[in-house]
């Protein structure tokens, strides 16, 4: 367990060292700067536009900053060869690779919390817990799935191209699939076919469409929370097994 | 640094030398499937439906030139106003943009397709939009002076518009314009079947009813109101 610590604690040294929350501040300060322009274009619903102008834009650069953290943070140490320093101290392979999640994990708990700063004026606060909570939620899964990639692919930039498909089909998974489902004609082999791999790629994929809705800040109707928590804690657990499979049968 | 500073000058004089981008009404693309747009929302229909509200009402004054709402085409218009009440059937933004608007147009056929569009998204959700009927009827009795038309979509305000929140002059509008087409029995009926039904409850609304009805049935109520 100290090694866990110290390893969650050393990683969010980095994320300060780093300058992480000052550029998460200079992005909750544009988007709320935004939001001000946006509130003199609007003739109608500006609280709801205001709202739903910085929320999303947040959450979007909340998982860009996380993802690009991670990944570069994880490259690096393997490039200056401390993952293999860390890797041969007496602890299992499961301590170093749960530290560094720790310590993203904290990283990402932060960054929705900064994110919630602004909208507070503007949304209710059942509304913006429920947001906030579920953000958190996204940003875990996007952790757990950054570390994943970055372990088994070892390069920036197929890492950070992995993550971002992964993200962007799963926020796109539902529309993906009733586009599929929509024939204008008959349904023909081809249609049941991709409709059939469409599906298969969606029971695989978290269903991140659902979680960090921007209708929850506007007065729109709850999300079942069960279902975020619920989502978040079997996709930890498949990424989580799926990159300490991969731990540990790499030879360093 | 001379080199930084020539490109700096160059591009800025670039900028300069590129004329701004003329606002035109057939700048308006058509509206994208609904299932594009759902895509492109990447699990966030609400805050793209924001987002591209905004973008369609910058289509009246875009890079500081004034494009008139007459000039635009009111079927691509229509379509767009259409695709972002899927995205977000909560707002209120695209129903009032296209009452208080594109329905305020001095060209009769395009303030007629606009009181459509409302009249038939209203009947998908009237207990939350009913103000934007209530506009359309006002419009449509007093801008083009069309009382059957009127009275269709006070017809529709009061018999789908059934929440408790829906204010008795909504629901009373059938009566007034009955009145103004003379069809006063008409209008003694409607009235008369408010009072009997049960459904107001408040004191003064119902003395105000009463007062109306008895005006009505007065001999001098046999001219029309104006």
């Amino acid at each position: 367990m100290p090694i866990v610590a110290a390893l969650a604690k050393a990683t969010l040294l980095e994320a300060v060292r780093n300058r992480l929350l000052w550029l998460t501040a200079i992005l909750v300060v544009a988007a709320f700067g935004l939001t001000q322009f946006l509130n003199q274009v609007a003739i109608a619903e500006t609280r709801e536009i205001q709202v739903a102008l910085l929320a999303a834009p947040l959450r979007v650069g909340a998982v860009f900053i996380l993802a690009v953290f991670v990944v570069t943070s994880m490259v690096r140490e393997s490039n200056d060869k401390v993952t293999e320093l860390l890797l041969s101290l007496p602890a299992p392979r499961s301590s170093y690779f749960f530290g560094k999640f720790a310590g993203y994990a904290s990283v990402a708990a932060i960054l929705a919390l900064l994110c919630a700063v602004p909208l507070a004026p503007f949304a209710a606060p059942p509304g913006l817990a429920l947001w906030t909570v579920s953000l958190v939620c996204e940003l875990l899964i996007v952790t757990a799935v950054s570390l994943f990639c970055v372990l088994s692919l070892a390069q920036v930039v197929p890492a950070l191209a992995a993550v971002s498909g992964f993200y962007l089909l799963s926020r796109s998974m539902t529309a993906i699939q009733i586009i599929a489902g929509a024939s204008l004609e008959g349904q023909t082999l081809t249609d049941h076919t991709v409709s059939a791999v469409v599906a298969l790629i969606a029971l695989l994929l978290p269903a991140l469409d659902g979680m960090t809705q921007t209708t929850w800040l506007v007065g729109g109707a709850f999300g079942n929370v069960f279902a975020v928590f619920g989502q978040t804690a079997i996709y930890l657990i498949l990424i989580c097994a799926a990159a300490l499979f991969d731990l540990y049968r790499k030879n360093f | 640094m001379t080199l930084l500073a020539l490109g700096l000058a160059a591009q800025i004089g670039f900028k300069l030398a590129t004329p701004p981008r003329g606002a035109r009404a057939e700048d308006l693309p058509p509206a994208p499937g609904i299932g594009a747009l759902r895509l492109a929302s990447f699990g966030d229909p609400v805050a793209l439906a924001k987002g591209l509200m905004l973008y369609l009402q910058a289509f009246d004054y875009q890079s500081g030139t004034k494009v008139p709402y007459r000039d635009l085409d009111y079927e691509r218009l229509e379509a767009w106003l259409t695709r972002i009440l899927e995205l977000d059937p909560r707002g209120q933004y695209p129903l009032l943009a296209a009452s208080r608007l594109y329905a305020e147009v001095p060209i009769e056929s395009k303030q007629r397709s606009m009181l459509e569009f409302i009249y038939r998204q209203f009947l998908l959700d009237p207990n939350r939009r009913w103000p934007w009927l209530a506009n359309a009827t006002v419009i449509a009795k007093h801008r083009l002076h069309d009382l059957p038309l009127a009275l269709r979509y006070a017809r529709a305000l009061q018999r789908y518009a059934t929440a408790a929140n829906v204010p008795l002059w909504a629901k009373q509008m059938e009566a007034f314009i009955l009145e103004d087409m003379n069809e006063l029995e008409a209008a003694r009926v409607v009235i008369g079947g408010y009072l009997q039904s049960g459904s107001i409850t408040d004191p003064a609304e119902l003395r105000l009813l009463e007062k109306h009805l008895k005006d009505l049935e007065a001999p001098s109520s046999r001219t029309p109101r104006k």
